[in-house]
């Protein structure tokens, strides 16, 4: 506490002086206090510090490095310079002068390595300082400084500076003000009060400056102290397991260590005599029982250190109180800590629910994508498309090829949307014409047609693309996130597909419905017969449709691509998912494969969410759910229903 | 008063004969037992390759002669390897665990044995207990009934799921393929109790025969791999024969139809969907010991379409057809992938079969698919004068997936 | 006389179209009975809720002596229970020879594992070659029915329809395609099924209908418009005008 008041004393000595110190040489300072820089100690550190942050800037920059240990002795010519880590490497500043020095190896600089005390001190100067600077940008680097290291020193410091013209920086004064209270104030009351003014807030930082008052040590005691702030008194058996707590009282030297088996062998193994240990044969003592027996042989004769037998180890449980015992002493505080963190947690788990509904979301709208052209085939001509996948890969590679020849990001990725539509509709329309219309009514043989065209498709892309993934940048202005608070936050994009997704229903919903595409392909779809009856060309809409399935497929691809690596094996790591996407939304309907993408979506972050350690476990236990459903619903989520849908 | 199954259909009498002149020729030529012109890795994989054909037989079964696609075959068939490989893991482990405790001063106990086998083969995934699922794994007897009961099981359980809500054509097909994902991914876990992705290895060596060498060892596989088939291939044309075959043929072309004779078709598919899990669950038991490894990645939805791709190949609806089907593309895509095929210069271009098999692969299946249904066994139908009948009309059901132009098993 | 089937009250709608309006339907054992109606009456829905391919919103079909409830059964069951159905178009197994397409029909057990271990005896081959005998197509035996004319499958649908032994047949028309002298034949061979089989034959054909010569039930709109002899049922007004108002 003295020290506080002998610095602040300090600055405001020196804080006046400070305008005409502006324009003091950083260098002269420096060569003047050179030893005591090189070798500061504590007690004489101090005037040091002041006259080096009374030169500005560079001189705050140098206290910086030197708290921070980045300040350092040039070995080649002694000249103090400001060392920035980069690589294995250093770079380095001058230290009087701001001037760049370049690059230079760790062993050619020795580190300066004040010691604390000394550090707290520079520390407690740049901060009392840069908080009452007349610049504004300082003061908020100072509060951001602050926020991430505060102590009770800076406490006091943050208090003599709240006054701040800025009404901005006033308000994350005070905020700053209230957290520090909780934490270094020496009045209970005071920091229970600045607790309570926080409310239900759910920042992080207000969390942050609750936990270290709640961090608890486990202890053994054989009575419990009066002043001790007892968080839990654990009971032995349900609480903490019976040899858990025994090893408690091990490792605290306690109770003397259980017979453990290896222990037991290894004491055993020393006391053979004559092929015996303590009268049982070595053979005979492949046997837990022959090796007990041995065992307290050799306890008789006084021989070995007699182990804890089951009854001692009870009675020691029975004496001992196991406690988790708070480090604050003050069990008021640790109360309204507990209430207030309390507070936080329903708002927490809303907020939550809601992240995760943003990325179930976002998952859900890549499977409308990846899905949406295999519904078309799907659900309009009844054939499964086993080269969907491939599609996919095919959009994102268009997109990875693109950028070879647009440097720009935002150029490419809008060149390479249509074109990927294009190129898959191309590959989409060739794969009907060739293959796919002679197999119309042989579902299953499209099938496996339609998966021989997927491995060659596959492996044509790992013989032009090579093994290794490929990137496909997105540009700058969808990097980084929508952030809503500390918990709430989500990548633009994933925004940007979530809209993409958007878009797609709205053109299908316009070409199924506005257009006369659309029509001829409902009439086709339900009655082949009939509508070529009328003069509408099933082998034409046929045709048309595989293409706009495998077009979208593409742009999924690009989409898909952003986010993800560009492998070969990008389609089929997403076919399963887009199949079950389909068959759970329902065969022949846009918003049954909306549903279905938005049920799986959901479903995969639900689970991950109960298990978030592991995805391979959430995929099983998603999976094995959707054979369940199926059970349920074999038509999907949204089915067809009439009389086809009763005989199909 | 009837003849016997083989002479009803002389199409098994030369299969048998086929197979038995095959695996004597294979055993003349090997190493182990013969001239040595057949190397024992080209053994194993002679013996493999009859498995997988055993696996194929199974296939066609379910998909030739109850039009059941299943795309998760090989799930039951990974998990005949694991099974039989729990075992062969345990019981090798414990022979060199014993061994290396005899030689502390104090003889081990049989816990102590026990936990350092279950450190050794646990250890990859950071455990030291056997899991639940390994009760079994100190029996053969006991590994090798599950071999049976645990593919036959998952086939019974989920295929009564699906075929009573009459989940079928390509949603059943898409059903089995999500089964062997799902199962895929649940034993890439290091927690499934089955060392996660290591999966079990060391299989090749059997315990017990450690003095036997490979060379004869793999004679001996060898052996009862084609035994497996030929039994497994009477089994298959025993039961696609007679009254039960024509119902199975007849839930293929119109099952709603077959409904109304009243035939619980459930219960055929049921029946038929299982026995394959069986039969294929015993292939992999023999397939495993004798590849030496397994892990999840063999569940992968890829190797039961290629299964599928095989019995297309060869020929649906005509168990020979799957059993050269699997033996021929097999053999071939080994050839091609070990770099054994010469290259082909094009001049402008070299063509690696390494890389452009799984090309020639795809596009030759599209082409089989669309010109040559019947597979390679319309080659031998053409030889037999075998002509599909006139057909006039419509096709043979409802269920789109019927076969138009198939006769049946001869 | 108890009545064989009765239905009582069944609807059934799809998609808020109701193809079933409270029906109510009774058949006798040993009678023979002709549904005639407009397209879209509901005649093939009546079957397939009969058959239990389609489940009724409401209603009761009940069975036999003991009054079992259909509705409860699936098509195998209720098929096993003794209905018997013909469909309009012929269909049987075309893959499969004539001998084993009537050897599946034949009345046996019907189990998974029975029919495993099943075999062929001289006396279900004799049953097999009298059927055919029955239907004509003895020559036929060992073809494929692939390669059967129309009428012959009609006949061979016919003869495994025999072969189930049912107690009701449910015959969707017979007629449909068959020249007139397999007309002709197709009426006696309906008429003698009666006397041993409760017979109802759904039919478009005034005159087929008029040869059969059994009380006849009209559907209109999914619901009994009309039942009686065929003079009775032609001379209702309401008939005249649901068949001939239309044209």
């Amino acid at each position: 506490m003295r020290s506080i008041v002998l610095v602040l004393a300090l600055l405001a000595l020196v804080l006046p002086l400070s305008a005409r110190a502006q324009t003091a040489d950083l260098a002269g300072v420096i060569a003047q206090y050179r030893d005591q820089i090189e070798k500061p100690s504590r007690q004489t550190v101090e005037p040091v510090v002041a006259a080096i942050a009374a030169t500005g800037p560079q001189g705050a920059a140098l206290l910086q490095a030197w708290g921070d240990r980045l300040l350092g002795l040039r070995k080649s010519d002694g000249r103090l310079v400001i060392a920035a880590p980069e690589g294995d490497a250093l770079h380095l500043t001058d230290a009087a002068t701001g001037a760049d020095l370049g690059p230079a190896p760790e062993d050619q600089v020795t580190l300066l390595r004040p010691n604390s005390g000394v550090r707290g001190l520079i520390s407690a100067a740049m901060a009392g300082s840069a908080l009452s600077d007349p610049d504004p940008k300082r003061r908020a680097e100072a509060l951001e400084a602050l926020s991430r290291k505060g102590d009770a020193a800076q406490l006091g410091l943050l208090r003599q500076a709240m006054d701040d013209p800025d009404p901005t920086l006033a308000a994350r004064k005070q905020r700053l003000e209230r957290l520090l209270t909780i934490q270094y104030d020496t009045d209970p009351a005071a920091r229970i009060a600045a607790m309570q003014s926080f409310g239900g807030d759910t920042s992080l930082e207000f969390r942050a400056s609750l936990n270290p008052i709640l961090t608890t040590r486990r202890v053994a005691l054989e009575t419990i102290p009066a002043d001790a702030n007892v968080a839990d008194e654990l009971a032995v058996g349900s609480d903490i397991p019976r040899d858990a707590a025994y090893a408690m009282l091990v490792d605290a030297g306690l109770a003397p260590a259980r017979l453990t088996p290896q222990a037991e062998r290894a004491t055993l193994a020393q006391h053979i005599v004559n092929g015996m240990v303590g009268g049982v044969p070595v053979i005979e003592l492949g046997d837990e029982a022959a090796r007990d027996r041995a065992y307290t042989a050799l306890e008789g004769q006084g021989l070995v250190q007699p182990a804890a037998s089951e009854d001692e180890v009870t009675a020691a449980l029975d004496r001992f109180h196991f406690l988790d015992v708070y480090a604050e002493p003050n069990a008021d505080v640790t109360a309204a800590a507990r209430a207030a963190l309390r507070g936080t947690e329903t708002r927490i788990g809303l907020m939550q629910a809601a992240d995760l509904s943003l990325d179930a979301l976002s998952l859900a709208s890549i499977y409308f994508l990846a899905a949406i052209g295999l519904a078309i085939t799907f659900g309009v001509m009844g054939v499964i498309n086993m080269a969907h996948g491939e599609f996919i890969m095919m959009g994102a590679y268009t997109g990875y090829v693109v950028q070879q020849f647009i440097s720009d990001k935002t150029i490419s990725l809008i060149v390479a949307l249509p074109l990927a539509f294009a190129v898959t509709f191309a590959a989409g329309v060739a794969l009907e014409r060739l293959v796919i219309r002679h197999l119309y009514k042989r579902p299953l043989e499209t099938l496996l047609a339609t998966f021989g065209v997927s491995i060659a498709l596959q492996q044509l892309a790992k013989n032009i693309f090579g093994t290794q993934a490929r990137p496909l940048t997105s540009p700058g202005w969808l990097d980084g996130a929508l952030t809503f608070n500390d918990i709430v936050s989500i990548s633009y994009i994933r925004i940007a597909i979530f809209v993409l997704a958007l878009v797609f229903l709205g053109l299908y919903l316009f070409i199924m419905n506005r257009t006369r595409l659309g029509l001829e392909v409902r009439a086709v779809t339900q009655n082949p017969g009939m509508a070529a009856s009328m003069g509408i060309s099933p082998d034409r809409i046929n045709m048309l449709t595989f293409g706009l399935g495998s077009g979208i497929a593409g742009i999924a691809g690009v989409a898909i691509g952003l986010f993800a690596k560009v492998t070969s094996e990008l389609g089929s790591d997403y076919i399963v998912q887009s199949f079950m996407t389909v068959v759970v939304g329902g065969v022949g309907n846009i918003w049954g494969t909306l549903a279905g993408a938005a049920l799986i979506g959901f479903l995969q972050k639900g689970i991950e969410w109960f298990n978030p350690a592991n995805t391979l476990a959430a995929q099983t236990y998603m999976i094995l759910f959707i054979i369940i459903f199926i059970q349920f619903r074999p038509r999907g989520i949204i089915a067809a229903k009439g009389r086809a849908a009763v005989g199909a | 008063m009837r003849k016997p199954l083989v002479l009803r259909h002389p199409s098994i009498l030369v299969f048998l004969a086929v197979l038995a002149v095959f695996t004597v020729g294979v055993t003349i030529l090997s190493t182990g037992y013969g001239t040595g012109v057949i190397s024992t890795s080209m053994v194993k994989t002679l013996g493999k390759t009859l498995c997988l054909a055993l696996a194929a037989v199974a296939m066609d079964l379910v998909w030739g002669y109850a039009g059941i696609l299943s795309l998760g075959q090989m799930a039951f068939f990974a998990l005949g390897g694991y099974m039989i490989g729990m075992w062969l893991m345990v019981a090798r482990t414990e022979t060199i665990v014993t061994g290396s405790l005899a030689n502390l001063p104090i003889p081990p106990t049989a816990a102590e044995i026990n936990q350092a086998v279950a450190t050794q083969i646990f250890g990859v995934v950071g455990s030291d207990q056997f899991p639940a699922i390994w009760f079994l794994s100190g029996s053969l007897i006991g590994q090798l009934a599950l071999v049976v009961l645990v593919p036959g099981l998952l086939a019974l359980v989920f295929g009564w799921l699906a075929f009573r809500s009459r989940v079928n054509g390509v949603y059943l097909s898409i059903l089995t393929q999500a089964m062997t994902l799902a199962l895929a991914l649940y034993l890439f876990q290091n927690d499934s109790g089955l060392r996660g992705n290591n999966g079990l290895s060391g299989l090749q060596n059997i315990p017990g025969l450690d003095a036997v060498p490979q060379e004869s060892l793999s004679i001996w596989f060898f052996w009862a791999s084609a035994v497996a088939l030929g039994l497994g291939y009477l089994l298959v044309s025993w039961v696609a024969s007679g009254k039960f075959g024509s119902v199975t043929r007849a839930i293929r072309d119109d099952e709603a139809r077959v409904r109304f004779l009243g035939y619980s078709v459930e219960s055929y598919k049921l029946v038929v969907f299982t026995l394959a899990a069986v039969i294929t669950g015993i292939a992999g038991a023999l397939y495993y010991p004798q590849a030496g490894i397994i892990n999840p990645a063999e569940l992968a939805p890829i190797a039961s379409i290629y299964l599928a791709v095989w019995v297309a190949i060869g020929g649906r609806g005509r168990l020979y057809g799957a059993v050269i089907g699997a033996i021929v593309v097999s053999m071939l895509s080994s050839w091609f992938t070990g770099g054994r095929a010469p290259d082909v210069n094009l001049g402008f271009y070299t063509i690696k079969w390494v890389d452009w098999w799984q090309v020639l692969l795809g596009l030759s299946f599209v082409l089989v698919t669309l010109f040559a249904p019947k597979g390679i066994s319309g080659i031998f139908d053409a030889l037999a004068h075998l002509r599909p009948p006139r057909r006039g009309g419509t096709p043979l059901g409802p269920d789109m997936g019927a076969l138009q132009e198939r006769e049946a098993v001869e | 006389m108890s009545a064989l089937l009765e239905v009582s009250g069944i609807s059934v709608s799809f998609d808020g179209f109701r193809a079933i309006n409270n029906l109510s339907f009774a058949i006798a054992e040993c009678e023979l009975r002709a549904i005639i109606g407009p397209n879209g009456a509901g005649k093939t829905t009546f079957m397939d809720i009969v058959t239990g391919k389609t489940r009724p919103n409401e209603g009761q079909v009940l069975w036999g002596e003991n009054s079992v409830s259909l509705l409860k059964l699936n098509e195998a069951q209720i098929a096993r229970a003794g209905v018997g159905r013909k469909f309009q178009r012929p269909t049987v197994f075309e893959d499969q020879t004539v001998a084993e397409n009537l050897t599946m029909a034949l009345k046996a057990a019907r189990g998974p594992f029975r029919v495993l271990w099943w075999k062929p005896g001289l006396e279900t081959e004799a049953r097999v070659t009298a059927l055919a005998m029955e239907v004509g197509l003895d020559a036929h035996l060992a073809r494929k029915s692939g390669e059967l004319s129309h009428g012959q499958k009609q006949w061979l649908e016919i003869g495994m329809l025999l072969a189930q032994e049912p107690r009701l047949l449910l015959v969707d028309e017979p007629a449909a395609g068959m020249t007139l002298a397999e007309r002709e034949q197709t009426t006696t061979l309906l008429r003698r099924l009666a006397q041993r089989h409760a017979v109802v034959v759904v039919e478009h054909d005034m005159d087929f209908v008029r040869r059969l010569d059994c009380k006849v039930t009209v559907l209109h709109e999914g619901s009994v418009l009309a039942e009686g002899s065929l003079d009775h049922v032609t001379a209702n007004p309401q008939v005249i005008e649901v068949y001939l108002g239309r044209g």
